[in-house]
């Protein structure tokens, strides 16, 4: 690809580009408040207030507040970050902040936990929570095939023991649980 | 009078299944402090589905246990691993860790465990003494004075925590905003709702503390977890000699008059005190050659201080419905889910459950003294807790507190996009308190200020009509006008190296 010199210049001028754009990721919080703001303050506007109005102020009031101080916390913090400031991600004693963000890791973990919602009412909440641990487990790196699947047997079912039979809150049991 | 409050309080606390709770509540905590990742913020949430079955006492004397406990434990894994279980002990791992290299751990868990104690018992004996009496004074304010002691929550966990004052306003309007989902409590009208009966209800305060702690947490750790991980110094049973006491039986004294007053108003938790009292007792020192090669001073002092502020903390909260620190936010949010408004009144109604909760923690103190003093060692084994399963665990019981609140899938959704949510707050720098506490109080608050404007008939003079307001309304100006006052003042250091600590 490389050998096509308009190509080449092409790839060199996109390099630097999109290394600004990861350099300012932090934009994208600035267009979430933004677009966060323009969401609560569009919707406050269709608030009928005419009617059931007790007091001076309406429901609409602290919606446009919220919205409009959304928009302007949007505003200041984009300027902030084109001016070079930069966000502290969050440290802590299992996160290690010198390596890069490893996704493939949270898809996964964030596959096991959809997982579990997807079959949740289907199979019960002993199956799919330990569908869920075993895959959670399985993508923060744990590869023991007996003791994974054991523990995560273990700790659902005893939740939901715990949960059905002593605390009195429901949760489903699933075909599984039916013999009981 | 309160006397007998008081004894009525220990004999309910002193029933056998209260005892076991509190027993659950302290061993829950202990173990949580000592494992790093997760709080008793996080835990207090993780537990909140249990509200739907137990009856009330037994669940708060659990979360104050927990509170506590997690206290105690925070300053095990400081010592030994120089990596705090809790942000609380982030001071006492700079002493107490050099301890532990120079062969002093156990004395340096000695002194930690027994401070705790001590701490604990001044700022509850503090707790009893005053928290009947601010009561009785709070239940003359009216709806200005509440409006105005919300804004300074709002605008003091904004802006004294964390580095970035403009990202936590950002977190708190994001809080606001989720507290707005719903039928307006005045006029039921939907609010950011989109038609989804399922949203008309707003969304349950556990699945948004679930999501941004416990889910957020994991999905970050997902990102970044750490590979290597280090061994704790090996340490034997606590111990202090003469010696160690003469040098320790001031700070221990000292902390709870820096923790609890602090505690009680909005001004960053423990993660602060313990940090003025390090400074405090550095200062103090006679022997200054021993800072930074493991001064027990360094260690007696934070710790007494962190669980006294944990007492202080209890005091606004049950006295005013106010949350300084983000378990207390939590604990909030579980007396709402009983129904149950904390504030002044809370002694007047339901006082059996006030006083039952208040006599449980030297009860519980006294459980964590036992259960530390001897057996700090035995918990520094949770440490070995494959990270893996810790997080998988920690999803499964956030995926049980959503689902517990209605059974729905949809639920488990939100859940999920709150946890992504806080991923992302995790990421760009954005503190997790202030969304919290906008969550809890920003429902209230807008109740309290409309109230106070239908008093006034619409006339904004109706919110500063009050004396206490008024001084409130000063404060809040005062942090706000903070960073140009410091560039005027001299002797602005410090702060910075407030903030590095925070980090």
């Amino acid at each position: 690809m490389s050998s096509s010199p308009a190509v080449a210049g092409a790839e060199q001028v996109e390099e630097p580009k999109r290394s600004w754009w990861r350099a300012h990721s932090e934009l994208g919080v600035c267009v979430f408040l933004l677009a966060l703001g323009v969401l609560v303050l569009t919707n406050a506007l269709t608030i009928p207030s005419d009617f059931t109005q007790r007091g001076p102020l309406g429901p609409k009031a602290v919606p446009v507040l919220v919205g409009s101080l959304l928009l302007l916390v949007a505003l200041l913090l984009a300027r902030e970050v084109l001016r070079g400031g930069k966000a502290e991600a969050e440290g802590g004693e299992d996160i290690d902040l010198s390596t890069p963000a490893d996704w493939r890791t949270v898809l996964v973990l964030s596959g096991a936990f959809l997982a579990n919602a997807a079959l949740i009412d289907f199979v019960g909440f002993p199956i799919s929570s330990a569908v869920m641990f075993w895959g959670a487990a399985y993508a923060l790196g744990s590869r023991n095939t007996v003791r994974d699947p054991l523990i995560a047997a273990v700790l659902s079912v005893g939740t939901w023991l715990a949960f059905n039979e002593l605390l009195g809150v429901p949760l489903p049991g699933g075909p599984l649980m039916g013999v009981f | 009078m309160d006397l007998s409050n008081l004894l009525d309080g220990f004999a309910t606390a002193l029933t056998p299944s209260h005892l076991l709770f509190a027993a659950i509540g302290v061993l829950l905590g202990t173990a949580i402090g000592v494992l790093p990742g997760i709080g008793p913020a996080m835990a207090v949430a993780l537990l909140l589905p249990v509200t739907y079955g137990l009856d009330p006492t037994g669940a708060f004397i659990m979360f104050a246990g927990i509170y506590f406990g997690g206290m105690f434990g925070g300053s095990t894994t400081s010592i030994l691993l120089n990596t705090p279980g809790e942000s609380a002990a982030v001071v006492v791992a700079i002493e107490g860790n050099k301890m532990a290299k120079a062969g002093k751990g156990a004395q340096a868990l000695a002194a930690a465990a027994i401070g705790h104690f001590i701490g604990g018992l001044i700022g509850i004996t503090l707790l009893i003494l005053l928290a009947p009496v601010i009561a009785s004074y709070a239940v003359n304010i009216g709806a200005p004075d509440y409006f105005a002691f919300m804004v300074l929550a709002f605008v003091a966990t904004s802006t004294v925590l964390g580095s970035s004052r403009l990202r936590g306003f950002a977190s708190l309007l994001i809080g606001l905003t989720i507290g707005l989902v719903g039928l307006d409590q005045l006029t039921g009208q939907a609010r950011l709702t989109f038609g989804s009966l399922h949203l008309a209800d707003g969304i349950d305060v556990v699945i948004v503390a679930v999501g941004l702690f416990a889910v957020g947490e994991s999905l970050w750790v997902a990102a970044h977890l750490r590979q290597t991980m280090e061994k704790p110094i090996p340490v034997g049973r606590p111990w202090l000699g003469r010696d160690d006491v003469r040098r320790a039986w001031k700070p221990w004294l000292r902390g709870p008059f820096i923790g609890f007053p602090f505690g009680a108003i909005p001004a960053g938790g423990a993660d602060m005190t313990t940090f003025l009292s390090y400074v405090t007792e550095k200062k103090l020192s006679k022997r200054k050659d021993q800072w930074g090669k493991g001064a027990i001073e360094g260690v007696a002092g934070p710790e007494a201080t962190s669980t006294a502020t944990a007492a202080g903390t209890m005091v606004t909260m049950l006295t005013l419905g106010l949350p300084t620190t983000a378990v207390a936010a939590v604990m909030l949010a579980a007396f709402q889910q009983y129904g149950i408004q904390p504030g002044p009144l809370l002694f007047e109604r339901e006082s059996g459950l006030v006083w039952a909760l208040i006599a449980s923690l030297p009860i519980g103190l006294l459980f964590l003294l036992v259960i530390n003093l001897p057996m700090a060692p035995v918990w520094a084994k949770l440490l070995r807790i494959p990270r893996p399963y810790l997080y998988a665990g920690i999803l499964l019981f956030a995926s049980v507190g959503a689902y517990a609140v209605g059974g729905e899938v949809l639920d488990l959704i939100i859940l999920f996009a709150i946890g992504v949510l806080g991923f992302a707050m995790r990421r760009y720098g954005l503190p997790v308190l202030p969304a919290i506490i906008g969550v809890i109080l920003g429902p209230a608050a807008e109740l309290q200020m409309r109230r106070a404007l239908q008093i006034s008939d619409g006339n904004l003079t109706g919110l500063i009509n009050s004396p206490i307001a008024v001084t409130i309304y000063v404060i809040i100006a005062a942090l706000l006008a903070w960073p140009l006052l410091r560039k005027v003042l001299p002797g602005g250091r410090r702060s910075d190296k407030q903030e590095k600590i925070d980090a």
